[in-house]
């Protein structure tokens, strides 16, 4: 958006009312926390699936992976795995210093996981020059094997999933703290990627998205820029994974960690929903997004998951631009597009050619 | 692995696995010649597919709940799905057949979940299969045993894929099908109502889906959420057999039944899911990667 004298001031009041938030509503913190998981979800979706065009179902496997190995880590280090298991975490309560000892710890061994996978995936499929369809489908098969692996692995907790340690009481309300987590997270990823964005790297991804051929004969390394692109969007996920196995306490492999079928069809969704291929559009997408589900739990309990799969078809079949997509539309002007009328005109006159 | 030497010790044992591979694959390569012919056509991957199945499978079974015989109910399967199949191209799928391959996955994918969640809903959660009342063979000295429903599901899917081959190549619809599906354009030139065409293609689709969804739930067992592994086999078996080509289809049917049963045996049951899911990457992976090779010959 073009409107740089009242920037500060938006952003401002959006950081003043993030940071207040939980106390004013301190029912609903949880809620608030997953509502920065969703702007998290949809602005890593729209790395590579917005700016790149590469519509991945299956970056839910990095959520997973960093879970996973967040909670393992947790596990590994301060209880004997046998004992573990058959008591279900509640071994004994850990001090708030092991905890976030184990909580970083493990994000960060998480996030070193997942990129590296992401480089590895990234290797197999992108640098091979899979594209479009058959790269969705591929994903979404990565995410969905990657689940029914989990389910069958002892190691993990298989089948009956994984608990996280107790949360210990003296680090406040439970919610809060990874309230703060997740917001200090999205706000990291918002400023690197509009970062990103406005660089050279943005452009060569964008370059990538419309015409990735004529991109590689410009000399832009493509495969380079399409791993690295992937990378930075695992790097995010996992380290959003972490935190949010922590929050929800339970892990289970197919419904909490590698939730295709929820968590990774959201994050597309969003992305959609605000505008996919703009920085804010991932964004506005999610806090829409996340109300209308919460509101759609509330009232329509029981047929909650109908009408979210009746949003997503109507939203996928009548609204595929997006809000910012179609305020985009409307006033080029602001988006710093130059449009002159008589341009405009000879340009639509082109179109109907 | 351990049951690797179970296959070696008595050989017989693959035979029965080789024989119930097939039979299965049978009902995978029906669903996947719909899919096949919704690509051709509408150029839409329908990831729908799955639930379409076991749509037909929750129908056949509350069919048979009222008191009907489980082989008089299947006809009327694919009747129901018929209409459901028409009626969601007439909400949905036609403002999506014109897009870009990336709205009609996710708008399908929109549709699977939805189904997914009404029949989660209307049918409840739990398992459920339709006992046909058949026997069973036990051939070679009892070492081989053949469910009969098997088999006769087998043949019913035989005797509809020849029919559906039949349709295609002797009716005005169908060759108005084959028309549109190698240039849509030109068939609506020469006078092909090719919205018809789309909708009874999808149509037609979700028949075949419910007849093949009909036959799992009386050989196998269906539940609500286990329809995106029907969808991944379909778009295996496509893949491996190439577009329009429904000898291979029939084939890598076959095949995907039986390597399937030979993993769910060797790996654990547990892995068989997983073992479908990776398979699919390594087959995307592989592919990929002959094509790479093939445009090097071009460079």
């Amino acid at each position: 958006m073009n409107i740089t004298g009242r920037k500060p001031i938006l952003y401002g009041i959006i950081l003043i009312v993030s940071l207040i938030a939980p106390w004013l509503m301190p029912a609903y913190q949880t809620q608030l926390a997953f509502l920065w998981v969703m702007v998290l979800f949809a602005l890593t979706w729209d790395i590579i699936g917005g700016q790149m065009g590469y519509n991945s179902f299956g970056n839910i496997v990095f959520f997973g992976l960093g879970m996973y190995t967040t909670a393992v880590v947790q596990r590994n280090m301060h209880f004997s795995i046998e004992e573990y298991v058959h008591v279900a975490g509640r071994v004994e309560m850990l001090t708030p210093v092991q905890y976030l000892e184990g909580l970083f710890l493990g994000m960060g061994l998480g996030a070193v996981i997942a990129v590296a996978a992401a480089a590895f995936l990234g290797a197999c499929i992108l640098a091979m020059g899979m594209r479009g369809q058959y790269f969705g489908i591929c994903t979404l098969g990565l995410g969905v094997a990657a689940g029914e692996l989990a389910n069958g692995w002892e190691y993990i907790g298989a089948g009956s999933g994984l608990v996280t340690p107790v949360f210990p009481d003296q680090l406040g309300q439970r919610g809060a703290f990874f309230y703060y987590i997740f917001f200090v997270l999205a706000i990291i990823a918002f400023v690197t990627l509009r970062k990103l964005y406005a660089g050279r790297f943005g452009l060569a991804i964008n370059a990538i998205r419309d015409d990735e051929d004529k991109a590689e004969a410009m000399g832009i390394y493509t495969t380079r820029h399409k791993i690295v692109a992937w990378c930075i969007s695992a790097f995010f996920l996992s380290l959003t994974g972490g935190a949010a196995g922590h929050l929800i306490g339970f892990i289970d492999p197919t419904e909490v960690a590698f939730a295709g079928s929820t968590f990774g069809v959201w994050m597309i969704l969003m992305a959609i929903l605000g505008g996919k291929g703009t920085l804010w559009g991932p964004v506005i997408g999610a806090v829409i997004f996340h109300i209308t589900q919460e509101v759609f739990w509330t009232y329509l309990f029981g047929w909650q998951r109908v009408a979210l799969g009746a949003l997503i078809v109507a939203i996928v079949v009548f609204f595929p631009e997006g809000i910012l997509g179609w305020v985009r539309e409307r006033w080029p002007e602001r988006f710093g597009y130059r449009v002159e009328k008589s341009q405009a005109v000879s340009s639509s006159g082109g179109g109907a050619l | 692995m351990d049951n690797l030497q179970i296959l070696f010790a008595a050989p017989i044992f693959t035979l029965q696995l080789l024989i119930d591979g097939i039979l299965i694959g049978s009902i995978f390569a029906l669903a996947a010649y719909g899919m096949a012919m919704v690509w051709g056509v509408m150029k839409i991957i329908n990831f729908a597919q799955g639930e379409f199945v076991i749509l037909g499978g929750f129908i056949l079974y509350s069919l048979t709940r009222i008191g009907l015989n489980p082989f008089l109910a299947i006809p009327l399967v694919p009747v129901v799905l018929f209409v459901v199949g028409w009626a969601l191209y007439q909400i949905v799928i036609v403002r999506i057949v014109e897009k870009d391959l990336f709205i009609s996955i996710l708008a399908t994918f929109g549709i699977a979940i939805l189904l997914q969640q009404l029949m989660n809903q209307v049918f409840g959660a739990d398992v459920q299969t339709v006992d046909p009342g058949l026997g069973t063979w036990f051939l070679f000295d009892n070492a081989i045993t053949v469910l009969q429903i098997k088999v006769v599901s087998f043949f019913v899917a035989v005797v509809l894929g020849a029919l559906l081959a039949l349709f295609m190549k002797k009716t005005r619809l169908g060759q108005a099908i084959r028309a549109t599906s190698q240039d849509a354009r030109a068939a609506r030139i020469l006078g092909v109502d090719t919205n018809r065409v789309y909708a009874t293609t999808f149509a037609v689709n979700a028949a075949i889906c419910g007849a093949a969804g009909a036959l799992v739930v009386m050989t196998w067992v269906i539940q609500p959420f286990a329809g995106l592994a029907y969808t991944i086999r379909s778009f295996m078996i496509v893949i491996i057999a190439g577009l329009g080509n429904v000898a291979g289809v029939i084939f890598a049917g076959l095949g995907l039944g039986a390597a399937e049963n030979f993993a769910g045996f060797l790996l654990g049951a547990e892995f068989q899911a997983a073992f479908i899911f990776s398979l699919l990457v390594v087959i995307l992976v592989w592919r990929n990667f002959e094509l790479r090779l093939q445009r090097g010959y071009l460079k």
